[in-house]
């Protein structure tokens, strides 16, 4: 029932209009979920998650285990948020979870009854005939809360700030703001962050004398005075995780439906001012609604003029609890405290009170106080160890950590007494240790028995602490009752650990713009407009976006090729200078072959390998002079290529004599292929030679295009007469026009990446990572010379050694024929043979391709002892079925190279 | 999210370094035995504490010694490789 | 000695649930060690429990002890996300994890404690061309060991998991993907208590809260334990202690090829069931499965830098939670629960290490590195073969320490495709 004479916290003046569980209701601005609930009079909020029992609203903060509810508002809708902790707006739909069909009359409500037979990790012991996927339906259908929108997607994305300060206190009521205060006074840079919807803490309803003032007045001032020294003051805002270096991590909600946004604030000092969490006092059917934190009860009453009883009964194990029966005296509620409870009276509600002497007092709110449990997440996150202090009869902070400071409740200081009073033995009747997830006394004391004794065990057996609430207001509890059961002390028990987040956090808060193409970015090309504008189709390769072919014909494309010209974009491929009189060594070194013997103006094709022997790119290298060469990686490779570079660079070199500048980026590269290319490439002023004589397959010049520098490189990826050109990034366009241009009258066209393979497939050329795994050693693929006659040191040498790297059942590259007529082998498929009646597989296709220049079919492979194997004929197999292929030579046309050499 | 302090350009976040090798070893040659070649390539001390370790900060792109607490995740020190660069 | 235990079963359920359910039996006796063991097996979760299970009943070695330093089941296989699945690529390795999801396809009934083994499938999806002809690739070799696999179509994807981002413009569209329908999850802890409950009842010391401090060396050869509670004796010692393997092997006097990294691992609040399998896609990096209760469990990739502490770290945690809501945008409603991580043990060539140690007397059953708890009945099956036999199984055999020096890796990246 709502008061008229009180109510801090919300504006009488403007209604909101909610639905709960289909009923309309009506609440204030200002309310949360739960005060509105409490205001309408609503008493059952929703079902405990294993036994249905009916349950009302506990807290009125993140450690409600009671109160989870599926709320929506048009197309909006959060799961499982928290009616304590969700403001309410107008038209918001509140749904209780765990219900059908709603809070108060709910279908599964008789599983109550046969809770004997359903304890403490019952599904471990039996359903295990025929087997538990026969059971498991029925009971995941019946598991989780709340339920999501399956065709939901994010309409807006979170903020994510990163902050640094020299004070970062966590809590805004009075410790925080003490300290708050006292650090900014210092002149340090403060930041707060506060879980509440305005800062002020207990201030904001507990009545006190600070410094002579009181609560409201000291509270006001303070504010003032933070802002008045610039103190950021973050509300709504969790500090969920401490993490390395004093990172902590802030999700602070935004308000309705928004993604709250992520900090990530580093700082000097945390001041963690999170004070503490009453506790329930353990009974039997503690779990009826109407039983409510004490603390909270007068926080409904002061913050939003909500009187949770009429008939009020108040239960405590401390002194916090005078203040809290005045307040309702005050607000002509009947109050009675009693010392103990033995049992609560009513289903739906309570009716009726049984204190420790048996006698029944009617009532329709018992509001109990455990005493504390200090709110040291954060503490504990941080490797902050706890000791247990009986007079507090809470776990304090113990040793301090460096960077962090524990002060107010969270350290211990209440301003309460408390005297313990923990629950007795289990008795007859059920008592709720964790309410959400229905652990009772009992099935702690089964755990006992069964000895699943260590904390970590209980936790799991029982699941006691692993709820939405993440046992907030029942773990220690829960390990109180357990030392008892075990015959330890508290202390010896110990405490579970902490884990962030320390509240439940939006997953669209870490994710930040990391959605779409942002969650990975693509590479683009520089002539990526040009492309499409010629109807490329693009794909990803190697993180880059490419034109994988520019029409639905690929075939016709590579017999173009073959015929004219093709211009190709090889713009992604690497360019990494080498520059320094070591320049040589060091390629040498990283190479499989060698590469200082290279005479200016040459290039050469080789393999760079790992340490273990497998090669780990292939590539070209250019000697423009003594001292200069260039390495074009593959495109996926430029980044490794470059740090492998540099890293032996740094081992083995003298630095300042050989460097290394990864140049990719600055340059585009087209090429152009095919038997007509030169022609093209003579109607393009690049202010050079390039007869065979003059440029020569392996050799590149450097000439000029527009005023700029050009490289023009005779190296070829199809098997045809290729120029690879490359001019800086701002001439791209023009050289696209003007190879263009020229390509026309010769039949040339654009050609892609597909057809591409298709090309320098049929020429027997292969692509690290599709050709070769990760076993792949340069002789597999035929290059044994470096391997046979070097006598120098480098990269990967011994263990081309190894007896494995010896050995005869080596995967060897081979080219796979088909007999006429034939479709082509699907890549993928593997060789097979059988060994004692047994399947085996002896390699696999690694490229398969219908050639348009031969019309037949072609295959690459990596296939056992193949090198040898020429002319055998291998059954392989494809998703079951059968197929027979010939080994031939990996290179189908041109093997002599008369299509290169003119 | 740690902080690692790069000799060259002082304390950055853990994302841009990358872990290299541990200290200490040194690299094997055609010579080596299979047994040496293994223990190069493969073996490991992988101490659990103090740590001695070789890493690359990907900004500057230099590598160096950063001595460290696997457990704790302190960090102790780091500092150049090379003597001429302990200036 | 056979010790006392309850059988497990719905009458007996019900029968204690009219009495009251006090009449349970501890589910594994918590003894104070003896001097002198047969065996000893460092390492309380479920490869340990395992051998201890399958020496006692495979072996007639029941007088063996399990060493654990904290709490059963609290390293990795308390913190796993509970995926089984035997989709490998190597002959050597199908054998090894198929072995494993064949024992787990029994082990509920055989251990009489249900391990909640949910054979509900698994895809990883293939977001382009080139991944599908890996997929093939994989697929074929899967079938050709023995093991059912399917490549699945674009269709077939999304079929089994609705929620996913099917759209032809997503970052990682869906091309098809590579099918496991006997792979799955199991219930992580009760797979632990379960060998526990199993060994325990064979007469095998469980002795938790008890570290090993050091071995006892005698001869050249491991002839026990120094632990905190006192020496303890054996002749065979085995180890399966995952992330902390370099540390003990450290006390023995050698070193392994494994480098420890903290992999996270994280839980979403318990909704209604909307996944009803488990989906791997090596594009976002992320991998997920809905647990019995409700939750979203998911993880991705190791955090960058190599650690003993367990705990997470957020550029990791950012890049798996986007991954996650990447594939499945409908998750984004969700709020994460708890993350946490463990220390794993990687090994060069992402393949265990089974076999002896140079240590004579001292075996090793480690190097599972992010995907141990799908192998712990082999593992410890293997691992008891070798501590009982004193030499290997044919299973075993290839992953012996000796392969990095032999250079023979079993190195399943490399040949499917497939990131452990």
């Amino acid at each position: 029932m709502r008061l008229a004479s009180f109510g801090t916290a919300v504006d009488s003046t403007k209604p909101l209009n909610f639905t709960f569980d289909g009923m309309a209701c009506q609440g204030l601005a200002g309310d949360t979920v739960a005060s509105a609930l409490l205001a309408a009079g609503v008493r059952v909020v929703g079902r405990s998650f294993k036994y249905h029992r009916p349950r009302g609203i506990w807290g009125h903060g993140s450690e409600e285990p009671n109160a989870i509810f599926d709320v929506s508002c048009g197309i909006d809708r959060e799961p499982n948020a928290r009616g304590t902790t969700t403001q309410l707006s107008e038209g918001l739909r509140v749904r209780s979870v765990n219900a059908s069909p709603n809070a108060s009359r709910d279908t599964y409500g008789l599983f109550d009854a046969f809770a004997r037979f359903i304890p403490a990790g019952f599904y471990y012991k039996t359903f295990m005939w025929p087997d538990w996927q026969r059971f498991e339906p029925r009971i995941r259908a019946m598991a989780g809360l709340g339920c999501i929108d399956k065709v939901w997607s994010p309409k807006s994305f979170s903020r994510q700030v990163n902050s640094t300060c020299d004070v970062l206190v966590v809590g805004a009521g009075r410790s925080g703001l003490a300290a708050a205060s006292r650090a900014a006074k210092d002149g340090k840079s403060v930041m707060i962050v506060d879980e509440g919807i305005e800062p002020g803490g207990t201030l904001l309803y507990r009545s006190r004398l600070i410094e002579g003032v009181s609560a409201s007045d000291w509270l006001c001032e303070t504010l003032i005075e933070l802002e008045r020294r610039d103190v950021r003051m973050l509300s709504r805002a969790t500090a969920y995780g401490v993490y390395d270096h004093n990172l902590v991590c802030v999700s602070e909600l935004k308000g309705g439906f928004a993604p709250p946004d992520l900090w990530r604030i580093r700082t000097s000092e945390i001041v963690i001012a999170t004070g503490a969490i009453e506790r329930p006092l353990v009974f039997p059917n503690n779990d009826r609604p109407g039983v409510m934190s004490a603390a909270s009860a007068l926080f409904y009453l002061r913050r939003y003029g909500v009187r949770v009883g009429e008939r009020v009964v108040i239960a405590s194990n401390n002194d916090s609890t005078g203040e809290i029966a005045n307040a309702f005296r005050d607000a002509e509620a009947k109050v009675i405290e009693v010392a103990a409870v033995k049992d609560v009276k009513g289903r739906h509600g309570i009716e009726a009170v049984i204190d420790s002497e048996g006698r029944s007092i009617a009532a329709d709110a018992l509001l109990v106080s455990g005493g504390f449990t200090p709110t040291v997440h954060l503490y504990c996150q941080n490797k902050g160890r706890l000791r247990w202090s009986e007079s507090h009869a809470a776990f304090l902070p113990g040793k301090p950590v460096e960077g962090m400071r524990v002060v107010g409740s969270a350290a211990g200081d209440f301003g309460w007494t408390v005297s313990a009073a923990w629950a007795a033995k289990p008795g007859k009747t059920r008592a709720w240790i964790d309410f959400q997830n229905d652990v009772t006394l009992k099935d702690l004391a089964q755990a006992a028995r069964e000895n699943y004794r260590s904390v970590e065990h209980v936790k799991r057996y029982t699941t006691l602490g692993m709820a939405t609430d993440q046992g907030k207001t029942s773990n220690l509890n829960g390990l109180v009752a357990m030392a008892a059961l075990t015959g330890r002390s508290i202390a010896e028990t110990g405490t579970t650990t902490y884990r962030p987040p320390y509240t439940p956090t939006s997953l669209m808060a870490f994710t930040g713009v990391r959605h779409g193409e942002l969650f990975n970015p693509v590479r683009r090309l520089a002539l990526e407009p040009e492309h499409r504008a010629a109807g490329a189709v693009f794909r990803e390769y190697g993180g880059w976006l490419r034109p994988a072919a520019y029409g639905s014909d690929i075939q016709a494309e590579a017999l173009r090729a073959r015929e004219t010209v093709g211009i190709f974009d090889g713009s992604p491929l690497g360019k990494i200078d080498v520059i320094g009189p070591d320049a040589g060594a060091l390629l040498d070194f990283n190479s499989y072959g060698t590469i200082s013997t290279l005479r200016p103006g040459r290039l050469r094709y080789g393999f760079m390998l790992q340490e273990t022997g497998i090669v780990y790119d292939d590539g070209v290298i250019a000697r423009v002079d003594e001292y200069r060469f260039v390495v074009s990686c593959s495109s996926s490779h430029v980044q490794g290529v470059y740090q492998r570079l540099e890293e032996w660079r740094q081992d083995q070199f003298d630095p300042s004599r050989v460097y290394i500048h990864n140049a990719t980026p600055r340059w585009a590269t087209l090429t152009v292929t095919g038997p007509r290319s030169r022609q093209l490439l003579k109607e393009l002023d690049l202010g050079l030679d390039i007869g065979l004589a003059e440029l020569p397959h392996m050799a590149f010049v450097l000439g000029s295009f527009e005023g700029g520098p050009a490289r023009v490189a005779r190296v070829s990826f199809s098997g045809d007469l290729s120029f690879e050109v490359s001019v800086p990034l701002s001439k791209a366009v023009l050289l696209f026009h003007a190879m263009r241009r020229a390509s026309t009258p010769l039949g040339g066209i654009l050609l892609g990446l597909e057809a591409m393979m298709i090309l320098r497939a049929e020429k027997g050329y292969i692509v690290i990572g599709k050709d070769t795994d990760g076993l792949t050693m340069p002789h597999d693929l035929g290059h044994t010379g470096p391997r046979d006659k070097r006598t120098d040191e480098f990269v990967g040498r011994r263990a081309l050694f190894t007896d494995w790297a010896m050995g005869r059942d080596r995967r060897q590259l081979v080219g796979l024929a088909v007999a006429e007529g034939e479709a082509a082998l699907p890549t993928g498929s593997h060789g097979i043979e059988r060994v004692n009646g047994k399947l085996r597989s002896v390699g696999y296709v690694t490229s398969s391709y219908f050639s348009p220049t031969l019309r037949r079919p072609i295959a690459l492979g990596l296939i056992e002892r193949g090198a040898a194997r020429q002319g055998d004929t291998v059954k392989f197999q494809y998703l079951g079925r059968e197929r027979e292929a010939t080994i031939v030579a990996p290179c189908f046309i041109d093997p002599e190279g008369t299509r290169l050499h003119v | 999210m740690q902080l690692i302090s790069c000799p060259f350009c002082g304390l950055r976040d853990e994302t841009e370094f990358r872990f290299g090798a541990e200290a200490g070893k040194r690299r094997g040659t055609a010579s080596s035995s299979a047994e040496e070649w293994a223990n190069y390539l493969y073996f490991q001390g992988n101490p659990k504490g103090q740590t001695r370790e070789i890493w690359v900060h990907l900004a500057c792109g230099e590598f160096f010694m950063l001595e460290r607490d696997s457990m704790t995740h302190e960090i102790h020190q780091s500092y150049c490789i090379r003597k001429e660069d302990q200036k | 000695m056979i010790r006392r235990r309850s059988h497990y079963s719905a009458f007996t359920l019900f029968k204690e649930g009219l009495l009251g359910q006090v009449g349970w039996q501890p589910t594994w006796a918590s003894p104070e060690p003896k001097p002198a063991y047969d065996a000893i097996v460092v390492g309380g979760g479920g490869h340990g429990l395992a051998t201890a299970y399958y020496l006692a009943k495979n072996h007639g070695l029941p007088n063996v002890a399990v060493i654990e330093k904290g709490w059963l089941g609290g390293g990795n296989t308390g913190r796993n996300t509970t995926v089984v699945r035997s989709n490998y690529f190597y002959p050597e390795s199908v054998a090894l994890y198929d072995f494993a999801l064949r024992l787990y396809e029994g082990l509920s009934r055989e251990l009489n404690y249900n391990i909640m083994l949910s054979q509900r499938g698994m895809v990883v999806v293939a977001h382009s061309e080139f991944e599908m002809e890996i997929s093939a690739r994989l697929v074929n070799a899967m079938q050709i060991n023995g093991v059912d696999a399917e490549l699945f179509s674009r269709e077939q994807v999304i079929e089994i998991a609705p929620a996913m981002n099917a759209r032809p413009d997503a970052r990682y569209p869906i091309f098809g993907g590579v099918w496991q329908s006997r792979a799955g999850v199991a219930r992580h802890d009760a797979v632990a208590w379960g060998y526990a409950r199993g060994a325990s009842h064979l007469g095998v010391d469980i002795i938790q809260n008890c570290e090993v401090l050091d071995f006892i060396f005698e001869a050249g050869r491991c002839c026990g334990v120094v632990t905190s509670l006192g020496e303890i004796r054996a002749g065979r010692v085995g180890l399966a202690v995952a992330g902390h393997s370099s540390v003990l092997a450290a006390k023995a006097g050698f070193q392994l090829p494994i480098q420890s990294y903290a992999l996270q691992a994280m839980v979403s609040e318990p909704v209604k069931p909307v996944l009803d399998t488990v989906v791997l896609s090596l594009g976002t990096g992320t991998y997920v499965s809905q647990s019995d209760k409700g939750e979203l469990v998911f993880g991705g990739g190791l955090d960058r830098i190599p650690s003993y502490a367990q705990r997470g770290n957020p550029p990791l945690q950012e890049q798996v939670i986007s991954g996650l809501v990447e594939m499945f945008p409908a998750f984004g409603q969700l709020k994460l629960l708890r993350q946490w991580a463990g220390i794993v043990d990687i090994v060069p060539d992402s393949s265990p290490i089974i076999g002896p140690s140079p240590l004579p007397g001292l075996y090793l059953n480690c190097g599972w590195g992010t995907g141990g708890f799908k192998a712990i009945p082999a593992g410890g099956w293997l691992l008891a073969h070798l501590m009982a036999i004193g030499s290997h199984h044919e299973i075993s055999r290839p992953f012996d320490l000796g392969r990095f020096t032999s250079g023979r890796l079993i190195d399943e990246a490399a040949g499917s495709g497939i990131a452990h």
